[in-house]
């Protein structure tokens, strides 16, 4: 059963690179009713692309740390990081599969006097408003509707793997295309729309040239098909959209997460969207 | 390519997550559906057939194993419901064991024991919270030694700082 109250779950590239969007955030949730709560002892999910690829023990016992933290508080956990929800919502899924590794776990767990017992409910702050709160409440809180042409950018690890998540469908998916024509906006066409924007896995930290042909390619698909503006529900993939440009000749596209495309139609102060940390400047 | 099979490494690899290694016929679904094989000399279809035979040397040590950026693409499409994500993580966690890692990868892993957080704080983005009038330090491990001092308690009981070879 969903709990009405969450706690919410910061991440790291968000609070640490992009506070706007976490401030975007908590004015977005206040306004559509989602009643939030700090989660004051979490941290690092732990990344799914690196942590979990350097020690897959580390990975799930601090994942299962943070899920145990909620299970106590007795709130379930809204992330704004497609990061952050696969590493959480996954990890809870194999400790929900498997009685040996959450036995396993919850030794390393012991440790700290804790106990995961296998109750909490990882969400996505996107999919939090496209099933609960439904596009018709935000509509109607749209007071400033916005005539942006736009490149959604789902991210990877926010539909798939799609047999656990089961939120649309991984190839062809419109839950985001709505939320973002919710305010007006149009969502763009374009060639390979479910491309990775490059940056997970380790590659932008190790290989980032790599990355940045990912990067390159999106944007080039972007620009062709018209989009003026990318939305994304991930701040990894922001970062890589936003800093990337930077780096790269000949595209700038502002980068928006979907809660501060949110704020900015209904009509909250540009400047409490932290648009000044954006190196890819926002002219809206 | 010569190579010595070495069941054990495949044997590793089923017991770290990956247990459908040697469900993969080899039809090259994941290798046509992925990224990062058409900016790179990454090879799916090539990478699993040479965890299938037992080829430990020739991956661990190769670049290519760590330019997966995990999207799931393969897995999504593969018609034999290999999880090749988790097969290659379970290559990585195995390179990483034999002492095989790259600093920027280390820099990461070297973040998260002493931030609890991926990135490190610093001053531009306290001004940068100040102003958006939210607290200077994020209400996470960050802000909260106590809660830190339990998360360092967990990275010690996995013994990840070993692992990472610090």
């Amino acid at each position: 059963m969903a709990k009405a109250k969450y706690a919410f779950f910061l991440g790291c590239i968000a609070p640490l690179r992009y506070p706007g969007i976490e401030k975007s955030t908590r004015d977005v949730c206040s306004a559509l009713g989602i009643d939030l709560v700090d989660f004051n002892d979490a941290s690092c999910c732990p990344a799914p692309g690196v942590i979990r690829s350097f020690d897959r023990k580390t990975w799930i016992a601090a994942a299962a740390r943070n899920l145990a933290l909620a299970e106590k508080a007795g709130v379930d956990i809204l992330t704004i990081c497609n990061g952050c929800y696969g590493s959480l919502f996954d990890a809870a899924h194999e400790l929900h599969e498997d009685a040996e590794l959450l036995k396993e776990v919850n030794t390393i767990l012991a440790e700290i006097g804790l106990e995961y017992k296998g109750g909490t409910t990882v969400r996505h702050f996107a999919e939090v408003i496209y099933n609960d709160v439904g596009l018709d409440k935000v509509k109607k809180a749209i007071k400033n509707p916005l005539d942006l042409k736009v490149a959604t950018f789902y991210g990877c690890h926010f539909l798939k793997p799609s047999d656990i998540k089961k939120l649309d469908d991984p190839e062809n998916p419109s839950m985001l295309d709505k939320m973002v024509e919710a305010t007006g906006a149009t969502s763009m066409y374009r060639k390979d729309k479910m491309m990775c924007c490059g940056a997970g896995g380790g590659l932008r930290s190790e290989f980032s040239d790599y990355a940045m042909k990912f990067t390159e390619e999106n944007l080039k698909n972007m620009k062709d098909g018209g989009a003026e503006v990318i939305v994304d529900i991930c701040p990894f993939c922001h970062l890589q959209f936003d800093r990337g440009q930077k780096e790269l000749k000949g595209y700038s596209m502002p980068v928006l997460h979907l809660s501060q495309l949110y704020a900015l139609a209904m009509g909250m102060d540009k400047k409490e969207l932290g648009l000044d940390a954006h190196l890819t400047p926002v002219k809206l | 390519m010569t190579a010595t099979p070495n069941m054990d490494f495949v044997n590793d690899i089923i017991a770290n997550g990956g247990e459908s290694v040697n469900m993969c016929y080899q039809c090259g679904t994941c290798t046509a559906s992925c990224p990062s094989g058409r900016q790179t000399s990454f090879r799916t279809r090539r990478l699993v057939r040479m965890a299938q035979l037992g080829m430990k040397d020739e991956t661990i040590n190769s670049d290519e194993l760590w330019f997966c950026t995990t999207c799931y693409s393969c897995t999504e499409r593969c018609p034999r419901d290999v999880a090749i994500v988790d097969i290659i993580v379970a290559m990585r966690n195995l390179a990483v064991a034999s002492g095989k890692m790259f600093e920027g990868h280390k820099k990461t892993a070297q973040s998260l024991i002493k931030n609890g957080h991926t990135v490190p704080i610093n001053d531009e983005v306290k001004a940068q919270r100040k102003a958006l009038g939210l607290a200077e330090v994020p209400p996470t491990v960050l802000a909260n030694k106590d809660a830190k001092k339990d998360f360092d308690k967990i990275m010690k009981a996995t013994g990840f700082k070993k692992i990472i070879g610090e």
